[in-house]
């Protein structure tokens, strides 16, 4: 039995930070203009990419679907505004990677007419769960905050088990980002209609909002919109300002005191957890019949003349979003994806805002610094005290640098989230996080290797098998055929005679009737007894061929 | 526009190794400048010995192997090794003993296991057991603390007494030196002398020996400030000094004639640089929190030991070494819970 804890717990270690949110939250909430050329990537979640519906030169309405997802953990993308496509290939996209991916590119006609989506349901809340997560699905709807997990399969939490507990995550812990705060005080009740909706679909007993105490705004915001909503099932619940709080596993144990397992699902606890800005999307949806088209985007750090929060068209080239928010400053040292914990580094600006873009960081030299030249580890223990996961990152990184994967696996190198802490706080400047992906890639390599390896030795057993059983065969049939040849030398010269004249009453009899059935075929046209003549001559030549 | 990228996080950081070597310098001077204090010149030449030794011989080493000496020196860990053994030197030993037990320290106990960060023992005492191993006798030459009635060696004679080994007509190397309130009273012990007996002597001050109770007293201040400044944890500290308390209380109940009180033992030799200083090389200590504890706490039982039955007068030296080796288990054995796993062992 799940019970939300009167009083918020606090994670595990982490780390207080400067929140470095008040520079974007200075003006309210807008739109952004639609540019020239959207770049939409087929690939903007986790899971297999979607495969295109269109064609070069295709004109497109705007939330019309482009391409559809193929498998159960995809997401199909629509058309972020009216236009033609004038492309469709691969281009730079905002991946850790830094590798190129298909997109499609629209050239925008400026009319910004929009397709009848069919999304919308009258009677939401009356609705069968399997139609919601339909159309939760069909509006390619992912994670918002980050993650980019299909929602509709976060909506499923199978047959036979009930959801205890919805939690939105509204904690936004990250510095900088302010997009979800911007999001809950000037869309409050989208905000709100998603969650209501999120919660019939998972049937779920109870919902509560974790949301960090430094945005006393947005919790208000949120507090009066269920106020007037007349919705008391739904509780706000302000958790301690501490970097990484809103980790999924770290929120549901500051709400609930209960620890999700190691390797489990929150699910596995009855819990189901969902990121706010994807439940505003949800409500979005099916309230308006918009697909997931645009989200809000931080454009924040020293390096951007003016920040802001904008509500962006997904495909949008980064370049185009920060010259809307005024341009370069001189300070522009680096360009961040997300926060400045977990963000990616981007090598261009001439990237599109994705579906999980909830930040473009333009950081300068004294936010992002360069990275310092790593110094030996002298185990001072800073990163197991900052450890949310209460893992010894020290350990880690001993084993990590000496390659020995098992005992990296001893200390949970995978109970690691990579929120950075460590590294934050290491005194000797070791890039741990990239140590710890290094081991997790190289861990999952060699599994994939050692499956290979099964399946290679497996068919090797198999030809061994098949093998020796063909030699015995062989040497079975040797023998019968040695024996049926010593058989006459030991009969009598009578028995081979009638031997022989059996064998030749044999073939008479054989002869006898397929002459019998060759009169069917009396009837046939020419050109048919011409085929039967060449397929007889080739059989007659393959026997002889094929004799010993 | 291009940009150049790396890994994350991206925040500038919030540590940094050649900071928390300046910390534990400067945590250093309250003590240094007591025990100057009380025991003149030589602790100076000691120090100065110590330190400028530590760096030519890393510089050294680290050229032999390759690697950037002016990078690595400057994260001050050897500086950091000199001055802790310069520390426990006697302040009267010949100018070798401080640089043979540095070059000891930096090139064997620590260069040649790697360098910083892959020395499984502590430097510091490698160099001071190999030192009172090897010379025993010129590791006792402790001058009397000023504010005993003695002679009180002044600059001069000083430099001549380290550096030549000679000494002012009329004056002996007895009249000079004094045994340490530890060695004292194990010998006074072996008189068959009581505790109020010896704590009687000149030798011995308020609470435990003269001049020693206020050079402990500055380390620990010194200690206090470094952790206050999050440089150090506390576990270990805690560890070794409660342990320390603990067993020297349960033997002061039970004979307080024969054994000295805790109060003795905390302000006595090495005990408060031990425990801030030298014990807390997390280098060579335990790692996980718990861990630290109990690698306190051993540091804590053994000093005692080897100061009431050893054949040595202190024994933090020793204590350190032997829970160094001890280290790698006590950490396998004391992992903590990782988030989500029901017992530290469990996969």
């Amino acid at each position: 039995m799940i019970t939300i804890l009167e009083q918020a717990l606090k994670i595990h270690g982490g780390l207080r930070l400067d929140a470095n949110k008040a520079q974007s939250l200075r003006t309210p909430l807008r739109q952004a203009s639609i540019p020239e050329r959207l770049f939409v990537p087929l690939s903007q979640h986790i899971g297999e990419a979607a495969e295109p519906l269109v064609e070069v030169g295709d004109s497109l309405l705007k939330g019309q679907p482009m391409a559809r997802s193929l498998s159960y953990i995809s997401a199909p993308v629509h058309a972020p505004t009216s236009g033609r496509i004038i492309d469709i290939g691969v281009y730079p996209v905002p991946h850790p990677s830094g590798l190129k991916a298909d997109c499609i590119v629209i050239e925008a006609d400026g009319e910004d007419q929009a397709a009848p989506s069919g999304l919308r349901m009258e009677d939401v809340f009356e609705a069968d769960p399997a139609d919601i997560r339909q159309r939760v699905r069909d509006a390619g709807i992912v994670g918002l905050g980050g993650a980019g997990f299909p929602t509709s399969v976060k909506l499923n939490p199978g047959p036979d088990r009930e959801v205890e507990l919805l939690v939105i995550n509204a904690a936004e812990c990250e510095p900088y980002i302010s997009c979800d705060e911007a999001l809950m005080c000037s869309r409050t009740q989208e905000v709100i209609d998603g969650i209501r909706i999120m919660r019939h679909a998972l049937h779920a007993r109870q919902v509560v909002i974790g949301i960090e105490d430094n945005m006393p705004n947005a919790i208000s915001c949120l507090q009066n919109g269920l106020d007037e909503a007349g919705d008391t099932d739904i509780r706000v619940i302000a958790i301690a300002t501490i970097y990484p709080a809103g980790g999924e596993k770290q929120l549901i144990y500051t709400l609930v005191g209960e620890e999700v397992p190691s390797q489990g699902l929150p699910i596995d606890l009855g819990i189901v957890c969902h990121n706010v800005g994807t439940a505003a999307a949800v409500g979005r949806a099916l309230l308006q019949g918009e697909p997931l088209i645009s989200r809000v985007v931080t454009v924040t750090g020293a390096g951007v003349r003016q920040p802001a929060n904008l509500d962006v068209r997904i495909g949008t080239p980064i370049a185009e979003l920060i010259a809307q928010c005024g341009g370069y400053t001189d300070k522009v040292a680096r360009l961040l994806m997300g926060g400045p914990m977990m963000g990616a580094s981007l090598p261009s600006d001439a990237m599109p805002v994705i579906k999980t873009t909830n930040c473009i960081l333009a950081a300068s030299q004294q936010e992002a610094p360069q990275a310092l030249p790593a110094q030996p580890c002298i185990r001072c223990g800073k990163c197991a005290e900052v450890c949310p996961a209460g893992l010894l990152p020290q350990q880690l990184f001993w084993y990590a640098h000496a390659q020995d994967f098992d005992k990296v696996q001893d200390y949970k190198l995978f109970d690691c989230i990579e929120c950075g802490c460590c590294a934050q706080v290491c005194p000797s400047h070791i890039p741990l996080v990239q140590y710890y992906r290094f081991a997790k890639t190289e861990i999952w390599n060699q599994e994939r290797e050692r499956e290979k390896a099964d399946i290679a030795r497996q068919r090797h057993e198999f030809r061994l098998e098949r093998l020796e059983r063909e030699k015995k065969e062989l040497q079975a049939r040797r023998a019968k055929a040695k024996k049926a040849l010593d058989k006459p030398k030991a009969g009598s010269a009578d028995s081979k005679k009638a031997e022989i004249t059996a064998a030749l009453e044999r073939v008479k009899a054989r002869k006898a009737e397929q002459s019998a059935t060759a009169r069917n075929t009396d009837n046939l046209t020419e050109e048919q007894q011409a085929k039967i003549a060449e397929i007889d001559k080739r059989r007659a030549s393959d026997h002889n061929e094929n004799r010993p | 526009m291009e940009f150049p990228t790396q890994s994350s996080p991206y925040l500038p950081l919030s540590n940094d190794l050649n900071r928390l070597m300046a910390q534990v310098m400067l945590a250093l001077i309250p003590g240094a400048l007591c025990l100057f204090w009380f025991f003149g010149w030589g602790v100076l030449f000691n120090l100065l010995i110590t330190a400028t030794t530590a760096v030519a011989a890393e510089a050294m080493v680290l050229k032999l192997r390759k690697r950037p000496v002016m990078a690595t020196l400057s994260d001050g860990s050897a500086v950091v090794t000199g001055l802790l053994l310069g520390l426990a030197l006697p302040p009267l030993a010949p100018w070798w003993i401080p640089v043979v037990g540095t070059l000891f320290a930096i090139v064997v106990a620590k260069q040649l296991y790697g360098g910083l960060g892959y020395n499984p023992f502590n430097p510091a005492m490698v160099g001071y057991v190999v030192l009172i191993i090897s010379f025993p006798l010129q590791m006792t030459l402790w001058s009397p603390p000023r504010g005993i009635e003695a002679e009180f060696l002044p600059f001069l004679d000083t430099v001549r007494l380290v550096f030549t080994q000679a000494l002012a007509d009329g004056v002996t190397l007895d009249s000079v030196t004094m045994a340490t309130p530890l060695d004292a009273s194990k010998t006074e012990l072996g008189l068959n002398l009581t505790w109020s007996e010896i704590l009687s002597k000149p030798l011995y001050g308020s609470f435990a020996g003269h001049g020693w109770e206020w050079i402990n007293m500055t380390f620990l201040i010194g200690g206090l400030w470094l952790w206050q400044r999050r440089a150090i944890d506390w576990h270990i500290p805690v560890g070794m000094l409660s342990a320390l308390f603990i067993v020297s209380l349960l033997f002061y109940i039970a004979d307080a004639d024969s054994f000295g009180s805790p109060i003795f033992h905390l302000f006595s030799g090495a005990t408060m640089l031990g425990a801030f200083f030298i014990a807390t090389d997390p280098v060579s200590a335990a790692t996980t929190p718990r861990g630290r504890l109990y690698f306190g706490a051993g540091i804590g039982i053994l000093t005692y030991v080897i100061r009431g039955w050893g054949g040595y007068p202190d024994g933090v030296a020793f204590a350190v070494l032997l829970m160094n080796m001890a280290a790698p288990t006590i950490d396998y054995y004391t992992q903590p819970r990782v988030f989500g796993h029901r017992d530290p062992k469990d996969s």
